[in-house]
């Protein structure tokens, strides 16, 4: 297998299909419900596994009444600490690709409980209904521990803070300090000191987390269909604990239904099917719940410091920014929260820190936009903040603290058009209208605010893989091992094979998800374009290189001695680029060559010496209008205008909906989302859709994108940055600052609900 | 959910006799709030009496005397788009379309929508103790996550509320309730119909065992000139009341001559305060009026934390639905304005 460093990019900017609107390719599938997700495979005599959860957040399981639960006909076993074989020595190997330090949870391994809603049992029976009203009546004693907390702020209080540890893939810890931030604090004129909160929010996709195990007869081999981000990283984790061979723990995840972060990491439910499938040697279905999907992970609860000053004229003079955030007590789950503020903005004097605290709650997990949705709404609104103290525009305040260059590392970005965010965003918006007095905008008898927020997110690329296979008849199919979890990866990649080759978009077909293909990153962190993209790309080329052999095989033939940098492939031929009438048909070379097909298997991974000159972000700015009932405290989010410099834009269709879907996240933050944890039962209470709650249509109005395209050389073969998170950061930031402007009280505290506005 | 035999009732009759025969029985209307309450073992019936067939109480029909019964079976969605309850009781239709979801309604009957139970989040979860669940386990809501919790009428078992919009209209529109049981026909005042928590909080309402509403007739007066129903929650649909108000006036110019009102999302029962009422008979519209009115509605309340904001809030949006119903002004509803939104 070649490898190929990343070049500059090789795409024509006078593309057919990179760059258009194109539809996906399985939409009709999707909508016509033929599309299978992980719970949908209804493989031949199946039985289901429902999971029981603990009630109490801490304490043991004495005793596991499963005599009652057998009794049932059709039960086929309990399965609980008691009778689940160690199946690995060490907890090492319960340790995903993405799990932070600490000892990863394992599943009905002991009766210590560390967390409500800690599963605790599998019932197997012969269907759903018999399994859940089984789970239903399984009688389980526990010794309860009172001593739990699971409030932050009292463990924050005690002092149980300690410095957020290394050991996740992709954490950086937080800048170092730079200047003296306090001595410049106390000497500026204009200072904000804000504490800034959001508690607990959990994902929920719309698929629910499940995995359908096709127990296959020959030996241990298993299709195991999975709701995940990433079947490899699942493949691993189960290959480890189970001691399976690739071929027998195969895992195939066609279709997910939204992840968000969720998905990254193995959830219990996978590890329940494959133990179950193992012992009963048998085909087994596990499929959480809703309730249960408040059990698996969550963006941590997080309190930020911030100390930001400026001089006279508004140049920021101490930027200080550290938060303190919750993780389980069996692992030190860590994001990225503060460094992006000091990515955004040029100050001389800086400090930042980053805490955890172990409360008794499950491990939270990453969740779109992590550690950045956190920390971009604290930032922003201490800037907006002190905007006002120093009487200068917010936009014109941020415009005064740009940077060129990345403070944190002293290194140009790759590229950056966040000023054109700035203004192309602003003119869309109409932000010159906007009277800066707050209380100032009225329309009838509600008041009116407009406010503005920054976001930054990382231009990551992983190493990947894939394979191609161009048959006689014309026809490419593309696979990598990759994930669409409704992101828009079928579409991009079918559209970037379909260029490379010059091919018409119905003639490729791009595989992902199964771990049979050539391995890829799990979907994460906005790189799947970049990564998988790039492999796809120099998957293709490879494709073409061989042919352009086989076209100079042929008589007389057009491309004799044209070298392949000189070769353009279009509309099916391919052609000399001095002299496109040198041209000859794709299939024609494949039917003169006789061959069946022309394969290629390729990778790309990110080029380490750009990775050392230059700072590769992704930005947005985020413009918002409130209209506020004052007496009542509710607040619509009436327009937002998101402008969006993300290097090119494969296809502004899915990439639109990407910043969509971040957009109404992060109204969804600002005003909606919260898990509301009872400290005297350590639970989640409103663990349901009903009670927890994101926006309906009804909340949503206008929501304007604009994409400021980003030609960038350094940063991938494609030169793209990702969408995945980019749109929702800057939102909540805006909604608050746009709050302030309409009412004049600030709320630092999210979500901003209506008891928080009266 | 548990095993359960199930009856399609042929008529009224023979529901209440199925359901006297079967021990563990309960009534089955839509299905939405009791399939839930199955699914999560909070209701464990080992027997249904579907009234899915009883096409006799899914009528609409007006009362002699200028009154219309609405039928228990007829579903939320089919009463709230009835032409005479739009017309003549406009209130009423506005109040079930704040309710829910359009699938919800279409499913949901108005027998069924009095007898939802409370969404105190505690109720909803085994895990937790819950005097309405289980009486005598202790109430984990006054000292827990009680923000949708009640502020009137509460008591040290129980600060649920009752979670219906419907029946913030109904109570205002001082609708009857009919009922059918071992024991014949009877009917019961609206008012009367749900109960507050006390020390038996697990009785949602007055209803005998074994008796079915048959039936829920509105009295002639509509209050169809003067009216509104305001409801403030956490998202634009699909979310229950944190408070809600519904009001009924008839005017006179600028004097209110008759005025009934409830308020939801505060109470163990929709909450109507007959001496408050009174205060506004008689008078004429002023802010400073409604302030006064809306302060005594809440003298008693008590707030527990997180749900003290409803106080407050409920005297605002006492406030704000008496101006809209005075002047009428629909365009003051707290959503209409982003109708109109450029």
């Amino acid at each position: 297998m070649s490898q190929t460093i990343a070049t500059p990019p090789t795409v024509r900017l006078d593309s057919d299909v990179i760059g258009k609107p194109i539809s996906r390719p399985e939409g009709a599938a999707k909508v016509s419900g033929a599309a299978k997700y992980a719970a949908e495979y209804n493989v031949p005599n199946l039985w289901y596994g429902y999971i029981v959860d603990s009630p109490i957040a801490k304490g043991k399981i004495l005793k596991i009444d499963v005599d009652a639960v057998l009794a049932l006909p059709g039960v086929k076993q309990v399965f609980t600490h008691e009778n689940v074989p160690s199946f690995a020595w060490f907890d090492r190997s319960y340790k995903d690709d993405v799990a932070p330090g600490g000892s990863p949870f394992r599943p009905l391994h002991e009766p210590e409980i560390m967390f409500s809603q800690q599963p605790v049992a599998l019932v197997v029976a012969e269907t759903f209904e018999l399994a859940r009203y089984a789970a239903s009546i399984l009688r389980i004693d526990y010794e309860v521990d009172e001593n739990f907390n699971t409030d932050l702020e009292k463990a924050r209080a005690a002092g149980k803070g300690f410095d957020a540890p290394k050991g996740k893939t992709g954490f950086l810890p937080p800048p170092k300090p730079k200047g003296d931030a306090e001595g410049a604090f106390k000497a500026a004129p204009h200072q904000v000191t804000g504490e800034y909160t959001h508690h607990a929010q959990h994902h929920n996709p719309m698929e629910m987390f499940a995995t359908t195990v096709e127990w296959l007869g020959d030996g241990k081999k298993m299709n195991i269909y999975d709701k995940t981000q990433g079947a490899p990283n699942v493949q691993q984790y189960l290959r480890k604990i189970f001691s399976l061979s690739k071929e027998e723990a195969r895992v195939v995840s066609k279709f997910t239904g939204g992840a968000f972060g969720a998905g990254l990491r193995p959830q219990h439910q996978v590890f329940m099917a494959v133990m179950a499938a193992l012992e009963l040697e048998h085909s087994v279905r596990v499929s959480m719940t809703r309730q249960q999907m408040f059990s698996m992970g969550h963006r941590p609860h997080t309190i930020q410091d911030i100390k930001l000053a400026s001089d006279e004229q508004g140049y920021l003079q101490s930027l200080q920014h550290t938060a303190f955030a919750e993780t389980s007590q069996f692992e030190d789950e860590t994001e990225t929260v503060v460094n992006w503020s000091g990515i955004l903005y040029k100050c001389d004097n800086s400090k930042f820190g980053y805490e955890l605290a172990k409360i008794d709650v499950d491990t939270p997990a990453d969740m779109r936009a992590p550690g950045a949705a956190t920390g971009s709404f604290a930032i922003e609104c201490a800037v907006d903040e002190l905007s006002y103290k120093a009487g200068v525009d917010p936009l014109e305040f941020r415009l005064l603290n740009y940077t060129y260059s990345d403070p944190t590392e002293n290194k140009p970005f790759s590229s950056k058009r966040l000023i054109d965010c700035y203004h192309e965003g602003a003119k869309r918006f109409g932000w010159e209208q906007r009277n800066p007095e707050p209380r100032s905008m009225r329309e009838g008898n509600m008041l009116v605010g407009w406010g503005m927020g920054t976001g930054c997110w990382d231009a990551s690329m992983q190493k990947a893989a894939a394979k191609a296979s161009l048959s006689a008849d014309g026809k490419l199919t593309v696979h990598s091992a990759t994930n669409d979890q409704g992101a828009g990866t079928y579409v991009i990649m079918t559209q970037i094979a379909a260029q490379t080759l010059g091919l018409p978009l119905d003639q490729v077909t791009f595989v992902l998800g199964d771990t049979n293909l050539p391995e890829a990153p799990l979907q994460g962190g906005s790189w799947t374009a970049a990564s998988v993209g790039s492999a796809v790309q120099a998957t293709c080329q490879e494709v073409g290189k061989k042919l352009l052999k086989l076209a100079q095989k042929m008589d007389n033939s057009p491309l004799d001695g044209v070298a392949f940098e000189d070769v353009q492939f279009a509309d099916g031929h391919m052609r000399a680029n001095e002299d496109i009438t040198k041209s000859v048909a794709i299939t024609e070379v494949l039917a003169t060559s006789g061959e069946a097909a022309v394969e290629a298997e390729s990778s790309a991974q990110p080029n380490p010496i750009n990775m050392l000159k230059y700072s590769m972000h992704s930005h947005n700015a985020a413009f918002v209008e409130v209209k506020v009932d004052e007496d009542l405290g509710t607040i619509h989010v009436t327009r937002v205008v998101n402008a969006v410099a993300a290097g090119r834009i494969l296809n502004p269709k899915t990439a639109r909906s990407q910043v969509l879907g971040g957009t109404v996240w992060g109204i969804s933050m600002a005003l909606m989302e919260e898990a509301y944890l009872d400290n005297n039962l350590g639970r989640y209470m409103n663990h349901n859709y009903a009670e927890y709650h994101v926006p309906v249509n009804a909340d949503i109005h206008k929501i304007d994108v604009i994409f400021v395209e980003e030609e960038d050389d350094h940063v991938n073969p494609l030169g793209v940055k990702g969408v995945g998170e980019i749109g929702m950061l800057g939102v909540a930031a805006a909604i608050a600052n746009a709050v302030y402007h309409a009412t004049g009280k600030r709320v630092r505290d999210l979500p901003l609900t209506i008891d928080k506005l009266l | 959910m548990n095993s359960f035999t199930l009856t399609q009732a042929a008529a009224v009759d023979e529901a209440v006799s199925d359901f006297a025969g079967h021990t563990g029985a309960a009534y089955l209307g839509g299905g939405t709030n009791l399939i839930d309450l199955m699914k999560e073992n909070v209701s464990r019936p080992t027997h249904l009496t579907s009234l899915n067939h009883l096409s006799a109480l899914g009528q609409i029909e007006d009362l002699p005397g200028g009154g219309l019964r609405l039928g228990a079976l007829a579903t939320n969605a089919d009463t709230a788009w009835n032409p005479e309850v739009e017309v003549r009781y406009p209130l009423l239709s506005q109040t079930i379309l704040a309710g829910a979801t359009p699938q919800l309604r279409n499913m949901a009957t108005n027998g069924g929508n009095l007898l939802q139970r409370t969404r105190c989040y505690y109720f909803y979860d085994l895990a937790t103790p819950c005097n309405k669940r289980e009486p005598g386990t202790g109430c984990s809501a006054i000292n827990g996550m009680n923000r949708v919790c009640g502020v009137l009428g509460t008591s040290e078992s129980c600060i649920a509320t009752q979670p219906s919009d419907m029946c913030v209209a109904l109570a205002a529109l001082e609708a009857v309730v009919r009922v059918q049981g071992p024991n014949g026909e009877r009917t019961i005042k609206f008012e009367d119909f749900h109960r507050l928590p006390g020390d038996q909080p697990e009785l949602d309402n007055t209803l005998a065992p074994g008796e079915l509403i048959t039936a829920i007739d509105l009295p002639a007066q509509g209050y169809a000139k003067n009216f509104t129903y305001l409801k403030l929650r956490d998202r634009a649909s699909y979310a229950f009341a944190l408070v809600s108000v519904a009001v009924g006036l008839e005017m006179d110019g600028n004097t209110i001559k008759t005025a009934r009102f409830a308020l939801g999302g505060v109470a163990h029962k929709p909450w109507r305060d007959q001496a408050a009422e009174k205060m506004l008979e008689g008078q004429t519209a002023s802010p400073d009026l409604f302030r006064q009115v809306a302060a005594k509605v809440f003298e008693s309340a008590i707030g527990y934390g997180p749900n003290s904001f409803k106080i407050e809030l409920g005297k605002r949006a006492i406030v704000r639905a008496l101006k809209q119903a005075t002047e009428m002004d629909q365009a003051l509803d707290s959503n209409a304005f982003l109708n109109t939104n450029p």
